[in-house]
């Protein structure tokens, strides 16, 4: 699909609207833009965008992005992919399950990875984490707690309860809070430095 | 004295909240419902899952592109044949690589096994949730069996094959197995005939699944069902059609489509689509050139080193019609070995968005029996 063309016919209608290109996809620099462009290219004649095959989150550091495609099963067309981007401290797109049904479990999936609130979505948990999981697996940040090594709350836990805790666990346990450190596992196969 | 008496004409009625699974055996896997019926009707319907969730996503992303391919296979560990096509199918569209025809013609001649084996099987176990068990599942599984056997003898694991490579496929199909691939097509239509004879006009079959979970062909788009299940309510919408990806081009096949959408279409689209499956094989084993490389010379390197395998940077997204709808791999590379973002676009997760839309209104031993036709495998839903 032509991304110049799509651009301006969406400036076309809305104007005003703040749009950039992206490799070949588009990128909305205003998040706020997604569900009136989705209702758009969806009722549009020339396009009918009305399958919304795929819908993630990425994390690029220094900021989160959201990245759509759609397609045109009327037309037999697509991909056209938007994007939009937003800060890991607030991270806040509208949802398009108003528009696209199919967005309802994936926007929940990408809220459980990547923590990007969807507004107005009508069932906003976490999808495959537990209840009370905290923090958000799929970010860069995110450290793995390692579950073979105790820390010192969980040997004090384990000590209230008299339950005997192992000599060498301990020992660890303590070295790791002098470090200041937690029990982070290292993460599988890690590029070796050439 | 007039005596009165307080009778009232409705009955009060509570509403009775249950869970089917996570360890039942119709849920097919780690998958729990979460219900409200009123009697024996279902009120409301939440799925709840991720039992199964091993961040997937995660994990590829730690790892290099090649390391990715066996773990895939168990995403959909029915068909691991079409995740290893989509996969590479995705990495190819990245790294811009040609595969040879040999090796086409071999990856669609699995990826079309994989989809006897996985709808003569998912039609077996949707008739164990109507309560035929085990007949028809044993019957499917006996034709699976020999499709199995091919997929040992050729990537050297039945299940989980991790038999393509980018470029290309492993090991070469020698023609013992092609000759033994030709007799499988050659009997197969004996199957589901026989198959059909006992189910297509079984009458408790029929009054069981006509008109129950019936999707109309609007929500199916909106809520982005793919695979057996949107044409089966009506939307011509294949992705072997539509992309033409690979070698699919060059096929003669037709695409079934349902009149209803109910459970019933949903079953015979799955027949139907065995018998074009058929057709695609028997012209794809005619055509397959007798020799040829298997992974095209651009690939050959990295065979030995994946770790030197980097994709320029850039991002990719490849879609394959799995027997389950439409499998699709979002990649991003950075120019790294290891992919910067892998995301996986479960066909049968998403397709159980509308569960509970088919389910409300009917009685919980249909929700079972919508559940059975929609066909899901928790590896794949729970990612």
């Amino acid at each position: 699909m032509d991304i110049a063309d799509v651009k301006s016919k969406l400036e076309q209608a809305f104007p005003g609207i703040a749009l950039r290109p992206v490799r070949d996809t588009l990128l909305m620099e205003n998040a706020k833009d997604i569900v009136k462009i989705a209702q758009f290219l969806k009722d549009s004649p020339d396009y009918q965008l009305d399958y919304l095959s795929s819908l993630t989150g990425a994390d690029y550091l220094e900021y989160l992005e959201v990245v759509y495609h759609l397609y045109s099963m009327e037309k037999k067309t697509g991909p056209l992919v938007l994007r939009v981007r937003v800060k890991h401290d607030h991270a806040q797109v509208p949802s398009l399950v108003s528009v696209y049904r199919g967005a309802e479990y994936q926007e929940r999936e990408t809220y459980d990875m990547y923590g990007v609130v969807f507004e107005n979505h009508p069932d906003p948990r976490r999808i495959f984490m537990w209840e009370g999981f905290e923090g958000f697996p799929l970010r860069k940040d995110y450290q793995q707690e390692d579950s073979e090594t105790l820390e010192m709350e969980d040997i004090e836990w384990l000590e209230k309860h008299g339950i005997p805790v192992p000599q060498d666990l301990s020992a660890k346990a303590e070295e790791l809070k002098k470090l200041g450190r937690r029990a982070v596992a290292q993460k599988p196969g890690q590029p070796e430095p050439e | 004295m007039e005596k009165t008496f307080a009778v009232k004409d409705t009955m009060d009625t509570q509403t009775l909240e249950i869970n089917i699974g996570p360890q039942h055996p119709s849920t097919h896997g780690v998958f729990r419902m979460n219900m409200v019926l009123d009697g024996e009707q279902v009120v409301s319907l939440k799925p709840v899952m991720g039992y199964l969730h091993r961040n997937h996503e995660q994990i590829a992303e730690n790892i290099s592109y090649t390391s990715s391919m066996p773990y895939t296979d168990r995403l959909d560990y029915f068909n691991s044949m079409s995740n290893n096509f989509a996969y590479s199918l995705a990495v190819e569209k990245l790294a811009n690589i040609d595969v040879p025809e040999r090796a086409q013609y071999i990856r669609v001649i699995m990826a079309e096994l994989t989809r006897l084996v996985n709808h003569a099987a998912v039609i077996g176990f949707l008739l164990n949730d109507l309560g035929a068990f085990f007949t028809p599942v044993l019957y499917a599984f006996r034709e699976r069996e020999k499709i199995v056997d091919i997929f040992e003898e050729v990537s050297g694991s039945r299940m989980m094959c991790n038999y393509f490579r980018f470029g290309g496929v492993k090991l070469d199909m020698s023609p013992a197995i092609l000759t033994r691939v030709k007799e499988i097509v050659k009997n197969f239509p004996k199957f589901l005939d026989e198959f059909e004879a006992l189910l297509t006009r079984n009458e408790i079959l029929c009054m069981r699944c006509q008109n129950v979970g019936v999707l109309p062909p609007e929500l199916a788009v909106s809520a982005s069902i793919t695979g057996p299940m949107l044409r089966a309510s009506g939307v011509n919408y294949d992705i072997r059609k539509v992309d033409k990806y690979s070698i699919y081009d060059r096929f003669n096949f037709r695409i079934p489509l349902g009149l209803k959408g109910d459970v019933y279409d949903r079953y015979y689209v799955r027949i139907l689509e065995m018998r074009e499956s058929l057709k695609i094989l028997e012209q794809a084993l005619d055509q397959i050139p007798a020799t040829g490389e298997l992974v095209s010379k651009k690939m050959v390197p990295f065979l030995k080193a994946p770790r030197n395998f980097k994709p320029p940077v850039g991002e990719a997204y490849g879609r394959v019609e799995s027997p389950k709808g439409e499998l699709g791999f979002y990649l991003v590379s950075d120019g790294t070995p290891q992919p910067w973002r892998y995301h996986v676009r479960a066909p049968s997760f998403i397709n159980l968005t509308i569960l509970e839309d088919l389910c409300i209104g009917h009685k919980v031993a249909d929700a079972i029996v919508i559940l059975g036709s929609i066909d899901i495998v928790l590896g794949e839903v729970d990612h």
